[in-house]
């Protein structure tokens, strides 16, 4: 079987649920013709036509409308925004409509959308296509937000939120989507949401993140295992909502947490992790939370990103200061 | 260079359509479904079943049986119209001054009721499967109402979209957008621009130096036409041939409603802040009741024995449904959550558990007490 990147891997998933149900929909800009910008539904119109593969017209607020519309006549609709710098359009669109409709409706008209958007950093991209603002949508009710990390949880995962009987916000990690290769067997699998990945099992600290940071984190871990260090690490996966059962029982392990993401930390979805874990888990604690993010400033542009993004060695400073305290 | 050295590459005009003058006389060719006296008078009928209707919900309001309310006082031929000319399976994504449309739709004035008095189970609709619930965020629901109309298309149904809004919405982005997608796909939807001249406290002058709002649809590419929206007959023909037209492929269409607001933007409003009631009693010579009831009595004998008992039958109606509305069971706290998601996450069932325990508590104690 032949490796494939996480990009390959959405690609495969879109191209598995077209297949299977017909009430599945994909579009965006770009998105048939062009294959998307990032190729992301590459070939997908020529095999299903352009009936379910669509360019759209260059309107965000637009896509996140029409697929409710589409959700709400029992279609699967997959619509994508280009960048997470332009989803912002669809937001009064996701918290007072898709969001909402099931629970308005009283369960009579549901929502069974996903919005996919690349999100992220260090693509050295032009301005507004680097940010991770994905703790605005952690907070509404009614959603579910999803994250991958890897190709094979990206093609399970997508399959779930396609699946899913309400609405997914689901972020696909731009900086790895050709970073890595797995074998991902193409057997229409859905992962589940809702719970976090064990990537490392460790016993001396517990690192939750996900997305790109899953990255430095498992590197991070690997150079503290060379000094004897034990990391057990976390993929959230999902972030909304969040599945603490997990974090709590790995902390109650370790004893200690640093949690890492690449979003500005205050408000971001790791404080709510902390503030959880301070409510259920502070008393398994050695030593204070961390928390390892991107600056509470604009992200900046390709210059400065990378001095903004968490990095192994920020990662390893922060480990090493849990491990401090007795 | 003067515009006459200019070529002229493109020209447009917009239509405006009344078969009844204020007077009640027919001033164009009559319609066949108007030739009905029965199809007249269930217009009618609704028309005098939403006005009381309307008079109740805000009494309601008044007397603190009910939150806020807004009315459709004045504008009923529009959404009467509306409702009259859709089939069953279409969609309608309303606004929420269209209670005649949603009642002929199914929808119970019950519900309509719930919903004002702050209970979600008022957008339930137990008899109107398709149609969204009333969309409150202005303009939101015209993508919604293409995304709709694009599945019905994409399954080949005979099936037609129709999307209400007002005048103030044509301001909106989203507006624009659903109607340019609406124009480039080709879409089996009708949108209805209801025009009752106020978005708040803001006339229509000073919305848009646009002559008129059906000229909107010209940028998007698809026929926009205004219509006299409190002659009932012009209404139910004009929306009748959008509906069709969209239904056996021939595309979307934007309709211009002229209408009134009589009442307060909603029971919150003071309208006598920033209109004259001279204004208002102006357009009270236009109204669709009173021109229809002229009709009706010149050409079908319609006379106040009848006037009366219908009246008698549409309060009776409106006390039921008021009843039923006062007698709603109380709806249990935890049932917040119930209807989130589909199966309630993990993550959420202890608070749903600390709600509901809160609400056995207060119970027990309002037992007590």
């Amino acid at each position: 079987m032949a490796e494939i990147t996480i990009l390959e891997a959405v690609n495969l998933a879109l191209a598995r649920a077209l297949e299977e149900n017909p009430d599945v929909v994909v579009f965006g800009e770009d998105v048939g013709v062009n294959g998307g910008v990032f190729r992301a539904t590459e070939g997908l119109q020529k095999r299903y036509g352009a009936e379910r593969v669509l360019d759209t017209p260059l309107a965000e607020t637009m896509i996140a409308g029409m697929a409710i519309g589409m959700a709400a006549q029992g279609l699967r609709p997959v619509a994508e925004v280009q960048f997470m710098g332009f989803i912002y359009p669809t937001i009064e669109q996701m918290i007072c409509h898709a969001t909402r409709l099931r629970n308005r409706t009283r369960g009579r008209i549901t929502c069974p959308m996903v919005l996919r958007a690349p999100y992220g950093g260090g693509i050295h991209a032009p301005e507004h296509h680097s940010e991770s603002t994905e703790a605005i949508f952690a907070h509404m009710p009614g959603l579910r937000v999803v994250i991958p990390s890897s190709p094979l949880r990206a093609y399970g995962l997508l399959l779930a939120a396609i699946q899913d009987p309400d609405p997914v916000v689901f972020l696909e990690p731009k900086r790895i989507y050709r970073m890595m290769k797995q074998e991902v067997p193409d057997d229409g699998e859905a992962l589940p949401l809702d719970v976090c990945f064990q990537l490392r099992d460790g016993a001396d600290v517990t690192l939750v993140t996900w997305g790109a940071m899953t990255h430095e984190t498992l590197q991070a871990a690997e150079q503290l295992a060379a000094e004897g260090i034990s990391c057990d690490v976390l993929d959230v996966a999902t972030i909304k909502p969040l599945d603490m059962e997990t974090i709590l029982n790995s902390v109650a392990k370790t004893g200690r947490c640093v949690i890492i993401h690449e979003a500005a930390r205050t408000g971001g979805v790791g404080a709510e992790i902390a503030a959880q874990l301070a409510e259920h888990g502070l008393l398994s604690l050695f030593a204070p939370v961390q928390r390892v993010t991107g600056y509470d400033t604009i992200m900046p542009m390709f210059k400065l990103e990378n001095d903004y993004m968490p990095s192994t060695e920020r990662i390893i400073t922060a480990v090493k200061k849990t491990l401090e305290e007795a | 260079m003067t515009n006459e050295e200019k070529k002229c590459i493109a020209q447009f005009e917009i239509h405006h359509t009344q078969l009844l003058n204020q007077a009640g006389e027919l001033v164009g060719p009559l319609p066949d479904f108007a030739a009905s006296y029965e199809t007249l008078l269930a217009l009618y009928r609704t028309m005098v079943q939403t006005r009381t209707f309307d008079s109740k919900a805000i009494a309601l309001q008044r007397t603190g049986k009910m939150g806020t309310y807004s009315s459709s006082m004045g504008q009923e031929a529009v959404a009467t119209g509306i409702g009259h000319a859709m089939r069953f399976e279409d969609v309608l994504l309303p606004t929420y001054r269209e209670y005649a449309a949603q009642f002929q739709r199914g929808v119970a004035m019950s519900e309509i009721l719930r919903y004002w008095g702050g209970d979600e189970r008022g957008m339930a609709y137990a008899n109107q499967p398709h149609d969204m619930p009333i969309t409150v965020p202005i303009a939101t629901h015209v993508p919604q109402c293409a995304g709709i109309a694009y599945a019905m298309k994409l399954r080949k149904e005979a099936r037609v979209a129709v999307c209400v809004l007002g005048d103030g919405a044509t301001s909106k982005g989203d507006f624009y957008e659903g109607i340019n997608l609406a124009g480039a796909w080709q879409l089996p939807m009708v949108v209805v621009v209801t025009n009752n001249h106020w978005a708040i406290s803001v006339p229509r002058e000073v919305q848009t130096r646009a002559q008129t709002l059906a000229q909107k649809a010209i940028a998007a590419g698809i026929p926009g036409e205004q219509v006299d929206g409190n002659d009932v007959i012009a209404m139910r023909h004009v929306i009748s041939n959008a509906i069709e037209k969209a239904r056996s492929g021939g595309g979307p269409t934007l309709v211009e409603a002229m209408t009134y607001r009589m009442h307060d933007h909603t029971t919150a409003d003071d309208a006598s802040r920033y209109r004259d009631q001279s204004i208002v009693d102006e357009h009270k010579r236009l109204d669709p009741i009173d021109r229809l009831r002229k009709y009706l009595t010149a050409n079908h004998n319609w006379d106040d024995d009848k006037e009366k008992s219908l009246h008698a039958a549409c309060a009776a109606e409106v006390e039921v449904a008021v009843n039923d509305y006062l007698e709603t069971p109380p709806v249990p706290p935890e049932t917040m959550f119930d209807h989130l998601y589909e199966t309630l996450p993990d993550a959420l069932q202890a608070q749903r558990d600390e709600v509901e325990q809160l609400g056995k508590q207060k119970k027990g104690g309002d037992h007590h007490g």
